[in-house]
């Protein structure tokens, strides 16, 4: 079983990337487990076909300790196993001690264990990982394949050197590592050159483009994925590219994130200079 | 004694120097500050943060809070607001006791009150929780008051316990109120008293105008009552006719502390934890505050001759005169039994915020010499005393704790004495708002030490041989393990009072007793005796 961590900037399109993503390895008759790890409950919608979940964290709470797997584990688009961690609402409480708390809940209940037949756990994660707790998927070996969903927007590119350090740090220890990076285009000028040059710096690969399509919008209102939605538009497939890409990569480094000077001269290399 | 030939061949530079020795660089730079020799006009660093991975002697900003000053207050309930371990292992461990009274026989010590949060309160938030063991400690015993602690995990979560009381007071009419004391705020507990003084000021103090009934109207402030020293400090109070309306916080109630700011003088014994108290007394209600200490007879004796002297009344001066003419003649005795046994022997000190300072009079009534001594969590001032106030650097730590603004209470201020006759007092012996500190009081050349951890502590056994070491619980037993008795001076072991007259008594009786003991001496670890196993460092 590969175990993969999607982080990025907040509202970069994470969630989105990663249940897309999902629905192309599903395709390719991949069996999945997402995870998702944001208090909001909100990365297994297009798969559910809707806010269906109950988290691990609310569950727990009202049944106490004792705790069935589908209790919280529920099947979405093509078989795949979706889950969601929860959390307090906004403002209280201890959220990063939540995702702490229902992975190893997670664990104790065998959703990991072989005979479950996982090629893959995907943790879709809250955007900044603002403290110790959003780090614990890439701590103790949970995820060992990391993918930063950025764009060419220089604070998305900030984001994703930032995730590069946490990696860095716990790759130093155990057995995580970057993936590559997922481009989400925001219409940037050169934005892929820009992306697939700091990729290199960092010593990684740029895994795949995805072009900005209104497809995405048009499914995710209709809750779906797009495959699953309009499996015959283009951006279907971009995703079924993705899903390939990450299937056969073979490419997986500890990132050595740059200095802020190296990445503003980056921007003024690729995006300022040229546009002026 | 070899011993003695060992400790002739140190001096007190060499000794520095030798504790530094093992440290880095930098680390022996800030510990040479806060290691000094003593001489006039000598400055130490106090009250900064313990280097990390030195094993401290000092305790959390919640156990000075909730264990130090509201431990020992009766009839209000203490909630913890955390996992049950906070609130277990600061509950009745300093052996504050308490006596109650029949007109207020409200006791609340025997509990121990706690959230007990669970791993869904820290993910969820801790406050419904809160709310819900405030209603239950409320229904069930009805206090006057209800305090609440904040632990570490509160103030990461940010479960907001002021609102929490401040919403439940409204609806149950019972004062409560709460400490933001989380146990890593501050350098040590020192921060925790400040919080928790700065919020009885707040919400408690001049909550009760009821005039008490008496003459001679005192507090006495930092005054804990471990192993009954405050029982032992009201009975001399009473045969001199002098009226303790409150102790903060030995063996006191919540209405000693509303009604506080009815007395004529504040008598501060802890410098430390509650001299900006009086300070705040001072300026709001207009009490003087004297400096006073109880630890020793000759002390004590001292301290009753400068309350009777600012009260300036004949009865009360030559009753006091009367009353230490009655009580010496048996301290006299107990001091004549032990000095041949005592005298000559040595004591080192590492305790507290004024406890170091105090009991160095009691040894010295025995003959002892203190070689070395230390706050674990004093500040400059109660090592070199008032005067260096205005130079204290205010660094983030000290801002990290709330500074109450106090203006004059305009109804309720009243200047107890004319500025004229608080110089004549002054003038006549009787120093207001004075504290010369521990320092000036010790022999040129003793070893003053800020903050001594576990492995200076072992050194300077090891170099000076005291015989006896006074500290707390965590220092006892490695220091019995070197053969040398320890006392407690936190606890008292299963000792005290220590306070007063009969404390002096019985302060003699026990160190004769530890210092002619050689058991701790005689004790051999098993593996010295029988070493199965012998190696050296690869350094060495």
């Amino acid at each position: 079983m590969r175990k993969v961590a999607i982080y990025g900037k907040g509202g970069i399109g994470k969630s989105t990337t990663t249940q897309n993503t999902v629905a192309g390895l599903v395709e390719m008759g991949r069996k999945v487990m997402v995870v998702g790890c944001d208090p909001k409950a909100d990365s297994t919608r297009l798969l559910l076909g809707g806010l269906a979940q109950k988290s691990v964290l609310d569950t727990l709470r009202e049944e106490g300790e004792d705790v069935d797997l589908e209790d919280i584990r529920k099947v979405g688009f093509g078989g795949t196993y979706c889950v969601e961690s929860g959390g307090p609402e906004p403002g209280v409480g201890c959220a990063g001690r939540g995702i702490i708390t229902s992975i190893n809940m997670l664990e104790s209940l065998g959703a990991y264990e072989e005979s479950v037949g996982l090629d893959y756990a995907f943790y879709d994660v809250l955007g900044d990982v603002v403290c110790g707790g959003f780090a614990m998927p890439i701590r103790d070996g949970k995820a060992e394949e990391i993918y930063i969903v950025c764009s060419g927007e220089m604070m998305a590119m900030y984001a994703a050197n930032n995730i590069c350090k946490g990696i860095m740090k716990y790759a130093q220890s155990g057995s995580v590592r970057l993936g590559g990076l997922i481009c989400n285009s925001r219409n940037v000028d050169n934005e892929k050159e820009m992306i697939q040059e700091l990729a290199k710096k960092i010593g990684t690969q740029m895994i795949y483009f995805v072009p900005r399509d209104n497809d995405v919008q048009r499914a995710e209102i209709n809750r779906k994925t797009v495959i699953e939605w309009n499996g015959a538009v283009p951006q279907a497939d971009h995703y079924r590219n993705l899903a390939k890409a990450i299937d056969e990569n073979e490419m997986f480094v500890v990132p050595k994130p740059l200095q802020i000077e190296d990445l503003e001269q980056l921007l003024l290399d690729y995006g300022l200079l040229s546009a002026a | 004694m070899p011993t003695k030939k060992k400790s002739a061949m140190w001096d007190a530079a060499a000794i520095k120097e030798e504790l530094l020795k093992k440290y880095p660089p930098k680390v022996a730079r800030k510990r040479a500050k806060q290691i000094v020799v003593n001489e006039d006009n000598q400055e130490i660093m106090a009250n900064v943060r313990t280097i990390p991975g030195i094993i401290t002697m000092r305790g959390c900003t919640y156990a000075g809070c909730k264990g130090v000053i509201l431990g020992p207050t009766r009839d209000i309930v203490n909630i913890t607001h955390g996992p049950i371990g906070c609130g277990f292992y600061s509950w009745l461990t300093r052996r504050n006791q308490t006596e109650t009274t029949e007109e207020n026989p409200d006791n609340y010590m025997p509990y121990c009150f706690s959230t007990d949060m669970q791993d869904k309160d820290i993910i969820f938030g801790g406050e419904k929780k809160l709310e819900a063991a405030i209603r239950e400690a409320h229904a069930i015993f009805n206090p006057k008051a209800i305090a609440i602690f904040a632990t570490c995990p509160v103030g990461l979560i940010g479960d907001d316990i002021h609102a929490v009381a401040a919403r439940l007071k409204a609806e149950l009419g019972c004062n409560i109120f709460a400490f933001s004391c989380e146990g890593y705020k501050g350098v040590s507990q020192s921060a925790g008293h400040h919080i928790a003084n700065n919020q009885i000021f707040k919400h408690v103090v001049g909550e009760n105008d009821e005039v008490k009934p008496g003459e001679y109207k005192i507090n006495m402030l930092g005054e804990y009552n471990i192993g009954g020293d405050a029982f032992e400090l009201d009975r001399i109070f009473k045969k001199c006719g002098i009226t303790c309306l409150a102790t903060f916080s030995g063996n006191s109630t919540y209405d000693q502390f509303a009604s506080s700011h009815t007395a004529d003088l504040n008598c501060v014994m802890c410098h430390r934890s509650i001299n900006y108290v009086a300070d705040m007394l001072e300026t709001k209600f207009g009490i003087p505050w004297i400096k006073v200490n109880f630890i020793g007879a000759e002390a004590t004796a001292k301290s009753l001759r400068r309350i009777a002297a600012y009260f300036g009344d004949k009865k009360l001066i030559d009753r006091v005169e009367e009353v230490i003419a009655e009580e010496m003649p048996a301290v006299k005795a107990a001091q004549e039994e032990v000095l041949p046994k005592t005298t000559g022997k040595t004591a080192m000190l590492f305790v507290g915020g004024s406890r170091a300072h105090h009991y160095q009079e009691l040894f010295a009534e025995m003959g002892m010499r203190t070689l070395a001594a230390g706050y674990e969590f004093a500040h400059r001032d109660d090592y070199e005393g008032r005067q260096v106030i205005p130079d204290l650097k205010v660094d983030a730590d000290s801002r990290n704790i709330e500074e109450l603004e106090i203006e004059k209470d305009e109804a309720r201020y009243k200047a107890r004495i004319t500025d004229v006759e608080r110089a004549k007092l002054e003038a006549a012996g009787v120093p207001f708002k004075d504290y010369k500190g521990m320092m000036p009081e010790m022999d040129k050349q003793s070893l003053v030490i800020d903050d001594l951890n576990q492995y200076e502590a072992d050194k300077l056994v090891e170099i000076l041989k005291p015989d006896v070491f006074c500290a707390g619980i965590k220092e006892k037993y490695s220091i019995q393990k070197l053969g040398v008795p320890m006392k407690q001076l936190h606890s008292y072991d299963y000792g005290g009072p220590y306070a007063g007259f009969k404390g002096a008594i019985n302060f003699y009786h026990e160190i004769e007793r530890l210092v002619t003991s050689k058991v701790w001496g005689y004790m051999k670890a098993p593996w010295q005796k029988n070493p199965e196993l012998s190696a050296t460092y690869v350094w060495e």
